[in-house]
This record gives structure tokens, C-alpha cells and sequence, in this order.
């Protein structure tokens, strides 16, 4: 176990070369090279129809990439899918919950999902709901649960086997920014613990709090970088800016 | 194996679906109110046989012998005379209004017709409107006419009838068409949740995006699919022993064969339905269409497994296409086993039919259901 590439596999969390998704006749995502780091929150940026969700749901497995490779967490995206499935959490932006189960029915069934059992489910129940402030609505229908609650809701299932690697689509659709705040403070609490996350989102704020982005735009990676670095290659002053002139860009394109 | 599911997840997987279903008042309803109606409904209404047609007399003759042969016709339960009229017009009348289906008319020449030996001729009207009150209508005069006939001749030979049928109803001696169609309900029962409900579930799986969810966790594929049907195979069984139960205790339908046989090969009729029913949920993208296409699935199903008419007197295209339906091959098997004590040597056609429906179906909709959700 230390050989020269486990130690890379340990500071990449992950690794794609040339991944590509074909719809049909639509390139939804073409040639994409990314290289995530371990404890990193990485945020993905684009337009509507970019890429983002094609590209977060061929890492997490459920889209078979067209052509290209990629390790996730070290295993190979192709052949190592159980291990992978293992190994990561991901939260949609449906947030994946039974609207007819209650807040500790929903965190129970995906802990035990993932192979928490007796003793061990319970203290790891007990764990993300303090962790998540979830308590006071432990008895409560998830369904009845206001946007910010769901979400921390969704992201207590996806986190509930300590996941090194987080898939987050669009993770703060529709929640008041007073959660969405402190969303992004769990999300950096997971990250100092170790865990990588990969975060698409199309606020600006939330761009800037990510360490470093990747910006798509019709499927091609335009730009990688810190949010400091990304507005200079294109000569605007801030990532708004850049975003803005994609948007127009595409659009132009597309007339 | 069991230590293989633990592994997979199937345990936890079973857990939610129960509570899941213990919450939805829809499908709780299906399950516990849908057979107790369905077998009043179709036990109370459904009445394949007529009896008892009202019925007017013209009685022209107004002899002893004219009131025999309605005596004789009344007595084959088919009609029910509920008066006199004096005329061919207000003959007419009655049925056109309804009040009457049925009109005899007895001749004034009738009884001077016996006297002197000769055929006398009495007349029946039907509102065949109805088909099904008509044939009753004509096979009671039949009846009515050969029995007062072959009296008259014994009668005036001063011997005996050379020629007497005598019918005896099998396994059904009361004739109740309760009989015929409660056990067919059980079948019609474990289709709509097997095939519609069990869709439903995992349709709404899809919408909410729980079941994409589920993919990208290390449940094992065969633990997402047989916690997904596995419940709904329970409630089937339950549906199953409830309409058994009641069946009994309200309609006094027998269980005259083995009941281990029957749920046994009830297992196979499930499992064919719930291929249907997961291969419906793999072709549909919203619980609308689901359910649009469960009842395109169960019309034939009502219509041409021999559920409410049969099979025989149907078409020869519409009995092929019974030929397809699950539900025909168990009719007879529930209508073998509950009614004539039927055993495995008599029904093994049956069985082996849904047997083999229950693989094809079931082994078809898993490998397409792996591909729709890989």
C-alpha cells in the first residue's frame, strides 16, 4: 500500500482524462480533464445545460461516460463501481428523500443502506443529528419540511457511512440564504474532517467560498482554477462577470 | 443467502416498505377495502343467470288447462307473474313501459284444441332488449312447453313419458353464479396490486427521485428489487385469505380442495403479475401513465379470461387473446381447487402455464429493470 501511485490515489480524490457523454446526436459533456484533491471543496460553475449534472452523475455512476476515464477516490470508475458506491455520498437536488418517512425513519434507512447496524446506527443517528441540528424535527414527515430543512435532511443521508468523497448537485436550490449560510458551514466542517466534496452551483457567493472551480460551458471545461485566478484569464474583473459573458456567449450561439 | 441479503440491504429495504405502506391510505385502502367491495359488488350484482322475470298473463282460454300450463311456468322459477291483462294491445303496453319483460298469451281455442286431440298453441312475448332475460325467458317456456306436453301425452296414452333428460348440477347444484365469480374475484384482486399497485410504488420511486438515489448507494440490485415486490406479494396473500374468508362467511363458497395447492400455484400467478407490473413501471415515466396502462393491461383481463363471461361462447380471436392472460390459466385453478376438489393432476396444464408466464415475465422484467436503473 506505498507505492508512488497510492500516494497519489490519496492526494486525488478525483481524476477524469478526456470523459466524455454523448445523448443521441447532444455532446453533453466533451473531453473533460479534472483533478480534485483530497479535503478540497471544489465547486463546478456554468450556464443551465453546461454539463454540470451530466458530469456529477457519470462520477457518481449513474451515467455510463461515452469515452474517457476517471478514478474516483482512487477506483476506477469502470470496473470498481461497488467500490465506489461505498465510498461516496451524493445528494441531488431532489435531495432523494421519502416524503412519507419521517426525519429519523429517512436517516435510518439510508445509514442502514450503507451497512450501519445495532449499536452503531444508533450513536451515528445520534451523531448527525446533533451535528445537523436535526432533533427538534426527528418526528417530523419529510415531506412537511420546509426547503432548508430537507436539504440538511438530504445531506445527513448522503454523509450518514462518512463518505471521503461528497457529490452535491445544486445543493441550495431553493433554500432561504440564513440556511444556505450555515449549509456551507457544515459543508466546511466536513471538508476540515477530510472529506472532499465536489459542489455544481450557480449562486456567485457560493462560487466564491469553494477553493478552487472548474467552469463548463456546452460540455467543454473553460477554465480551472481559484476564484481569484478564473476572472483574469478572461480579462473581467469578477466571476459574474465571466459567468454573465459565457451565458451571452452560448446564447449567441445558439440563435 | 440470507447472511448475503443482510449485506445488501434487503432488511432495511423491507422495513421502509412496510412503513411506507402502513402510511399510504390509498394503498392501505387497496389493500384491505378493495377486496371486501369488490366481492359484495361482483358476489351481489353480478348475476349471470335470470330468474324471476315479471311476466303478464293473457289468459284467452280461461281453463283448467290454460292455468296448468302457466302453473308449469311459474313453477321453473323464471318467471314471476304479476298479473292479468285483457288485451294483445295492453300487452304491448306493459312491456313497452317496462312493467313486464315476458307476456303469455294463451288462445281461446286452447283447451278445445287438447280436447280434440289436436296441438294447441300458446304464445310467449319477450323484451328481448335484454339478451340475457330473453334466453331465460325461452329456455323457461321450453321447459314449461316440453314437461306440460309430455304430461298431456302420458296422460291420454294412459303410460309413461318414453324419454325423461334429468340434469344434475355439479359441483354448483344451486346454480349461484356467487359461486363462479368470487373465487374469480380473488384472481382479479391479486392482479390489481401485484400489476398496478406494486407499478405504482416503484413509478413513484422514480418520480421523487428516491430511486436514483438508491443507485448510487451499495444496495445490491437484487435487494432494491425483491424489497420492492416482496411486500406486495404479502398483500396479495392477505387479500387472497380475506376474500377466502369472507367468501365463506357471506356467500358459503366452498373450499372443497387442497388451499396449500392453491396459494402454492397463487405464488406463480403473483410473480407473472408483478413482471407485468415492473415491466410497466420500466416503460412509463409519470404514476399517471402507470396507471393508464395497468388498466389497459386488466380490461382484457376483466373481460376475456373468463372472469365474468365464458370463455367458450366468445369470438375465436378474443379466446386466443385469453389465451395470454395469466388470470384465464388461474381461474380455472382457483374455480378447480375451491369448487371441485380439483388436485394437482387435473389442473397441471394450468400450472404449468403460469409456472412458465411467471419466469418468462418475471426473469424479462428484471433484466430490463437492471438496465433502467444502471
Amino acid at each position: 500500500m506505498s507505492t508512488a501511485l497510492d500516494t497519489v490515489a490519496t492526494e486525488v480524490a478525483v481524476q477524469t482524462r478526456g470523459l466524455r457523454k454523448t445523448f443521441g446526436p447532444v455532446v453533453a459533456v466533451e473531453g473533460l480533464d479534472l483533478e480534485i484533491r483530497r479535503g478540497e471543496v471544489f465547486g463546478v460553475l456554468g450556464p443551465n445545460g453546461s454539463g454540470k449534472t451530466t458530469t456529477i452523475r457519470m462520477l457518481c455512476g449513474l451515467l455510463t461516460p461515452s469515452a474517457g476515464d476517471a478514478t474516483v477516490v482512487g477506483y476506477d470508475l469502470r470496473s470498481q463501481q461497488s467500490e465506489i458506491r461505498r465510498s461516496i455520498g451524493y445528494m441531488s437536488q431532489r435531495f432523494g428523500l421519502y416524503d412519507d418517512l419521517t426525519v429519523r425513519e429517512n436517516v435510518r434507512f439510508y445509514a442502514a443502506v450503507y451497512g450501519l447496524r445495532g449499536a452503531a446506527l444508533d450513536a451515528r443517528i445520534v451523531e448527525l443529528f446533533e451535528q445537523l441540528e436535526l432533533t427538534p424535527r426527528a418526528e417530523q414527515l419529510a415531506g412537511k419540511l420546509s426547503g432548508g430543512w430537507k436539504q440538511k435532511l438530504g445531506l445527513a443521508c448522503a454523509t450518514a457511512h462518512h463518505p471521503k468523497m461528497l457529490f452535491l448537485d445544486e445543493p441550495t436550490a431553493g433554500v432561504d440564504p440564513a440556511a444556505r449560510r450555515r449549509f456551507w458551514e457544515i459543508i466546511y466542517d466536513l471538508a476540515r474532517d477530510g472529506t472532499t466534496v465536489l459542489v455544481t452551483t450557480h449562486y456567485m457567493d457560493e462560487a466564491a467560498r469553494c477553493q478552487r472551480l472548474a467552469f463548463l460551458s456546452r460540455g467543454h471545461l473553460i477554465a480551472q482554477g481559484t476564484a481569484a485566478e478564473i476572472p483574469a484569464q478572461f480579462g473581467e474583473r469578477t466571476i459574474e462577470d465571466v459567468f454573465i459573458e459565457l451565458q451571452r456567449r452560448d446564447e449567441g450561439e445558439a440563435a | 443467502m440470507l447472511a448475503r441479503f443482510r449485506r445488501a440491504g434487503l432488511w432495511p429495504m423491507l422495513r421502509k416498505e412496510f412503513i411506507q405502506l402502513r402510511r399510504d391510505r390509498l394503498t392501505l385502502a387497496m389493500v384491505v377495502v378493495l377486496p371486501a367491495v369488490q366481492l359484495l359488488l361482483f358476489g351481489y350484482a353480478i348475476r349471470t343467470e335470470v330468474r324471476n322475470l315479471p311476466t303478464v298473463v293473457l289468459d284467452e282460454s280461461q281453463s283448467s288447462e290454460s292455468r296448468a300450463l302457466i302453473d308449469v311456468m311459474r313453477n321453473t322459477g323464471n318467471f314471476r307473474v304479476i298479473g292479468s291483462v285483457a288485451s294483445r294491445a295492453e300487452v304491448r303496453r306493459v312491456i313497452e313501459r317496462g312493467e313486464a319483460s315476458a307476456a303469455v298469451i294463451i288462445p281461446p281455442d286452447f283447451a278445445a284444441n287438447l280436447k280434440r286431440g289436436r296441438s294447441a298453441t300458446a304464445q310467449i312475448v319477450v323484451d328481448a332488449a335484454d339478451p340475457m332475460a330473453a334466453s331465460a325467458a325461452i329456455s323457461g317456456a321450453a321447459l314449461a312447453g316440453a314437461a306440460r306436453s309430455s304430461a298431456i301425452l302420458a296422460q291420454r296414452t294412459g303410460g309413461q313419458p318414453p324419454l325423461e333428460v334429468r340434469v344434475r348440477p355439479w359441483y354448483n347444484p344451486g346454480m349461484r353464479s356467487e359461486a363462479y365469480i368470487v373465487p374469480g374475484v380473488i384472481g382479479v384482486l391479486l392482479s390489481i396490486t401485484s400489476l398496478v399497485v406494486m407499478s405504482l410504488a416503484v413509478v413513484r420511486e422514480r418520480e421523487r427521485g428516491t430511486l436514483e438515489q438508491l443507485v448510487v448507494t451499495p444496495l445490491g440490485r437484487t435487494s432494491l428489487l425483491l424489497g420492492k415486490v416482496l411486500p406486495f406479494v404479502a398483500v396479495g396473500y392477505v387479500q387472497m385469505t380475506v376474500v377466502l374468508v369472507l367468501g365463506k362467511l357471506v356467500f358459503d363458497i366452498p373450499v372443497r380442495g387442497s388451499l396449500l395447492l392453491l396459494y402454492l400455484i397463487a405464488g406463480a400467478f403473483i410473480t407473472a403479475n408483478l413482471g407485468i407490473g415492473l415491466l410497466i413501471s420500466t416503460a412509463v415515466k409519470s404514476q399517471v401513465q402507470a396507471t393508464q396502462l395497468g388498466y389497459f393491461v386488466m380490461l382484457p383481463n376483466i373481460l376475456l379470461s373468463g372472469f365474468m363471461f365464458p370463455r367458450e361462447s366468445m369470438p375465436e380471436i378474443a379466446q386466443w387473446i385469453g389465451l395470454v392472460l395469466p388470470l384465464t390459466y388461474f381461474l380455472t385453478v382457483l374455480r378447480g381447487i375451491l369448487l371441485k376438489s380439483a388436485s394437482l393432476s387435473a389442473i397441471w396444464p394450468e400450472t404449468l402455464a403460469l409456472v412458465t408466464m411467471a419466469t418468462v415475465l418475471f426473469s424479462l422484467s428484471v433484466l430490463r429493470f437492471r438496465k433502467t436503473v444502471e
